[in-house]
């Protein structure tokens, strides 16, 4: 028999970024707030010997422990989905702060197309634009009525950054200014200058300047130690939920976390929830929290799962298209090329997470589609985050695998290559979605997530137009030989592309094609709020994590709100 | 210096926040900080220099036979061979890095989920193997030893360079037939941990003296760049292993 503890106002299931970001403004709004994590604590000084590429970005030492939960993967319906065994393609968070931790602070704004793709998709090129089964549609939210949102969570990180010439309008300038700038990224930046586009750094959650947020955490000056992205910061340089919002809960004296804490329920009556169930797996003792409010805000993939866990919400059916929950999983593509430079050597080996420089004139609809077959984009950027020896053995194309040609060439080019990337934006389609494993079962008998999911048309054209800009620039940047990404296949859970996986409890305008409304507040039980890029109905073509801390500052208001009139508030 | 150096640590990450703002300062604070570590804890400096020069850990903690040991020796070496790069597997140390990860959680897949029921799964599953790596490295080094015996009649390490490469090559291209796993999938977990034997940090066993890094020009575990990042020049610098960074 679990033990029932005292009620509190509010649960979060996680500690991470969205965990932390409700934490702090409810506990300041004098709520009484549980986070329970099912990881360690952990502090800035836990990184001091952290520059170990073996342990921390081969090993995962920061991150999900996938013996004891992972999901299952296939390409299509017709596979049988089997567990990703080890992490590859994207990596999850654990412990205290998240994936918010070891995250790299590349913290860039959806565009105001984002938030009104379908709608600003169908006013230019028509409603056969968007191809049958393509589950594309508007947020039930727009850039301007978010912005206010991102500019609560850019404070809260310090985020440094200079204006995108071609990005959504801004209230407030970045509050801290750009991170330097190298001769790596000089030379991208002058390449695209000629070919007439317009560059700007990187806004970056590796601080430019120290810097004090609005809860009074100090934020300090980035070292450039290269260590950052799959690492923590020993300097408390780079903007994590430990430094930024998580000891402005705490400072409250509203807030506990437990740690140790593994959810394993929403307990749910059909028409709220009335707390959770979770087991503290030190001492495998059951406790259920109850609470006023839930928020999920365990990341995407344990998000959808709770709802499906505990039938909060129609499962979506990918046969007959109807249903909610799991469906519109997105995540990224990554079209670029590399350039390998024969008389000149990079300190490539230098960096910050988020160090570079982007462009965005083939983001979205700033390029016309008319003559396209796809729609959308994403940004192009060059990166200097630091490469390591390990993971970093370039070789031109025909070069062996292994053996004295392999040894050659990777150790000439790994101080000279230069990569020109893009992340572009992925569309919801039919066939790509969230569900319960009918085999697989984590570590406390919880079936295992399913995700069936495969790269769609839509993406390897968009992937081929990008590819080939991408190769223009790195030509242009005067590489000896531009290599550029080969045609995008079949989707793969082996190789880490990115952690930007999103969808699966959607928002949106109306129940019957959203999960949650634009409070992140679910349909079918209002004190429920399911926090993070669950949310998305697109992912977009740069990183998430803004829209995903703007997206839980709404839902923080949200909270308030409904605390005060306890009702669904759209 | 002597009255930073006894700042607490949240102090002096504080203060360091603040001093790093318009200046240089990046360089200082990380030596700063590494030398208040040191201070804080004195006994991890070794007092007899000659102490750190042994190789006591050069020894099995996997293997259980010698003939094994240097069929993997041999094919490491064939994967990162000594050249006028600079050294090849074998000096640096990777067999018995190799040998280490083995009897650790990566040759236990302790952090790998390893519940059933198993199935081969397609190429975009990646590894479902029942088996844990240190039993694929186990029945792969046995088939080595086999393959060589029944095509060149000598053991593995005995063979000249190009028959082992031949031996090699038929387990990347998948011909070798094992049993659990993919001869495939053996040798590119031998690939994957030769490379990092090279270049993980020199603690684990390989990438001795920091000959890896030196040969990548990669300066190991540096604390900072925030004096260097902006230089026109490539830079060269004295690589740091964790054990200096620990010690210095
Ligand atoms: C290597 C890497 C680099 C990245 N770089 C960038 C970047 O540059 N820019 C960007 O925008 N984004 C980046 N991201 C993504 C970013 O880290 C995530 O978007 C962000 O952390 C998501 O926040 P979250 O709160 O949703 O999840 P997390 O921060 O991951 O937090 C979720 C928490 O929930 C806990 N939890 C899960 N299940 C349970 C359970 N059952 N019981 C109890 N606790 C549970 C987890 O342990 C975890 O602590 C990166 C991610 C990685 C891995
Ligand atoms: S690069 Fe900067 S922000 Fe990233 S870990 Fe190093 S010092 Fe911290």
């Amino acid at each position: 028999m679990p033990k029932t503890l005292p009620k509190v106002d509010v649960v979060t299931v996680g500690v991470g970024w969205t965990g932390g970001i409700l934490a702090a403004e409810l506990a300041r709004d004098g709520m009484k707030v549980v986070g329970l994590e099912r990881g360690k604590e952990r502090t800035t000084a836990d990184y001091l010997h952290g520059h170990d590429e073996l342990r921390y970005a081969l090993r995962y030492k920061l991150m999900q422990d996938v013996s004891k939960e992972t999901i299952t993967f296939r390409n299509n319906r017709g596979q049988r989905a089997l567990p990703m065994r080890q992490l590859g393609s994207f990596l999850l968070g654990e412990n205290l702060g998240g994936a918010g931790v070891h995250w790299n602070g590349q913290t860039y704004r959806f565009f105001p197309y984002d938030f009104e793709i379908k709608s600003l998709t169908e006013k230019k090129y028509g409603k056969e634009k968007i191809k049958k089964d393509y589950l594309v549609q508007d947020w039930g939210i727009t850039y301007n009525e978010m912005e206010p949102y991102y500019d609560q969570f850019e404070k809260a990180c310090g985020i440094s950054g200079e204006e995108n010439p071609m990005a959504g309008k801004r209230s407030n300038p970045y509050p801290t200014p750009p991170m330097k700038s190298t001769p790596i990224l000089e030379k991208f930046k002058k390449a695209t200058k000629q070919l007439g586009y317009q560059p700007y750094q990187i806004p970056s959650a590796n601080l430019s300047e120290p810097y004090m947020n609005q809860y009074d955490q100090q934020i300090n000056a980035c070292q450039y130690c290269a260590f950052c992205e799959r690492f923590g910061c020993e300097y408390g340089a780079k903007s994590d939920p430990v430094v930024t919002v998580i000891p402005a809960a705490k400072k409250t004296g509203n807030y506990e976390i437990r740690y140790h804490s593994n959810v394993t329920e929403v307990l749910y009556d059909g028409e709220k929830v009335t707390g959770v169930k979770y087991v503290d797996i030190y001492s495998g003792e059951e406790y259920i929290q109850p609470a006023e409010v839930v928020a999920l805000t365990s990341y995407v993939m344990n998000n959808v799962k709770f709802l499906l866990m505990s039938n909060i919400g129609e499962p979506y059916n990918p046969n007959t298209g109807r249903g909610v929950v799991g469906r519109s999983y997105c995540y990224q593509i990554l079209p670029g090329a590399t350039g390998f430079y024969d008389e000149e050597q990079f300190n490539s080996f230098m960096g910050a997470g988020a160090l570079g420089t982007s462009i965005n004139d083939f983001y979205g609809d700033n390029f016309d589609h008319s003559d396209l077959d796809f729609i959308h984009g994403g940004v192009i950027s060059i990166t200097q985050t630091g490469k390591r020896p390990i993971a970093n053995n370039p070789t031109p194309p025909d070069t062996p695998r292994w053996g004295k040609e392999f040894k050659r060439n990777s150790i000439k080019y790994y101080t000279r290559t230069l990569s020109v990337g893009s992340q572009g934006a992925s569309l919801p389609h039919r066939e790509n979605y969230l569900d319960l494993d009918p085999t697989y079962k984590d570590a406390y008998g919880l079936p295992l997530l399913r995700m069936t999911y495969n790269f769609t048309d839509q993406d390897k054209k968009l992937h081929r137009y990008i590819t080939k800009k991408t190769a223009e620039i790195s030509e242009r940047m005067g590489a000896s030989k531009t290599v550029p990404h080969p045609e995008l296949k079949d989707y793969s859970i082996v190789p880490y592309q990115t952690t930007h996986n999103t969808g699966g409890a959607i928002m949106g305008e109306d129940p019957n094609t959203s999960v949650v409304n634009s409070y992140l507040q679910h349909w079918d039980a209002d004190n429920l709020f399911v926090v993070g890029a669950s949310a998305f109905p697109h992912n977009g073509g740069v990183n998430p994590t803004d829209t995903v801390g703007a997206l839980a500052y709404r839902a923080a208001e949200g909270i308030k709100m409904y605390r005060k009139n306890g009702e669904l508030l759209v | 210096m002597a009255d930073e150096e006894t700042y607490s640590r949240r102090e002096f990450l504080r203060k360091s926040g603040y001093a790093a703002g318009g200046l240089v300062g990046g360089g200082l604070i990380a030596s700063l900080i590494t030398k208040q570590v040191m201070e804080e804890d004195p006994k991890t400096n070794p007092s007899d220099p000659n102490l750190s020069n042994d190789h006591f850990n050069d020894a099995f903690m996997f293997f259980t036979n010698r003939d094994d040991f240097r069929v993997l020796a041999s094919s490491c070496e064939r994967i990162f061979p000594d050249d006028e790069n600079g050294p090849g597997a074998i000096r640096l140390g990777v067999p018995f890095y190799i040998d280490h990860q083995l009897a650790g959680p990566w040759g236990n897949n302790t952090k790998e989920y390893m519940l059933g029921p198993f199935y081969k799964g397609k190429r975009t599953q990646g590894y479902q193997s029942r088996l844990n790596r240190g039993e694929i490295f186990r029945q792969g080094i046995q088939k080595i030893k086999v393959m060589s015996q029944m095509e060149f009649q000598k053991s593995f390490q005995e063979l000249e360079a190009d028959q082992q490469d031949n031996i090699l090559s038929a387990f990347a291209q998948n011909k070798v037939n094992m049993s659990g796993t993919s001869s495939a999938e053996f040798f590119e977990l031998m690939r994957a941990a030769t490379i990092e034997g090279v270049y993980a940090d020199p603690m684990y066993g390989g990438n001795r003296n920091m000959e890896g890094w030196k040969m990548k020009d990669f300066p190991g575990a540096q604390m900072a760049y925030i004096r260097q990042i902006q230089s026109d020049q490539f830079i060269e610098m004295k690589p740091q292993s964790l054990h200096n960074m620990l010690n210095k």
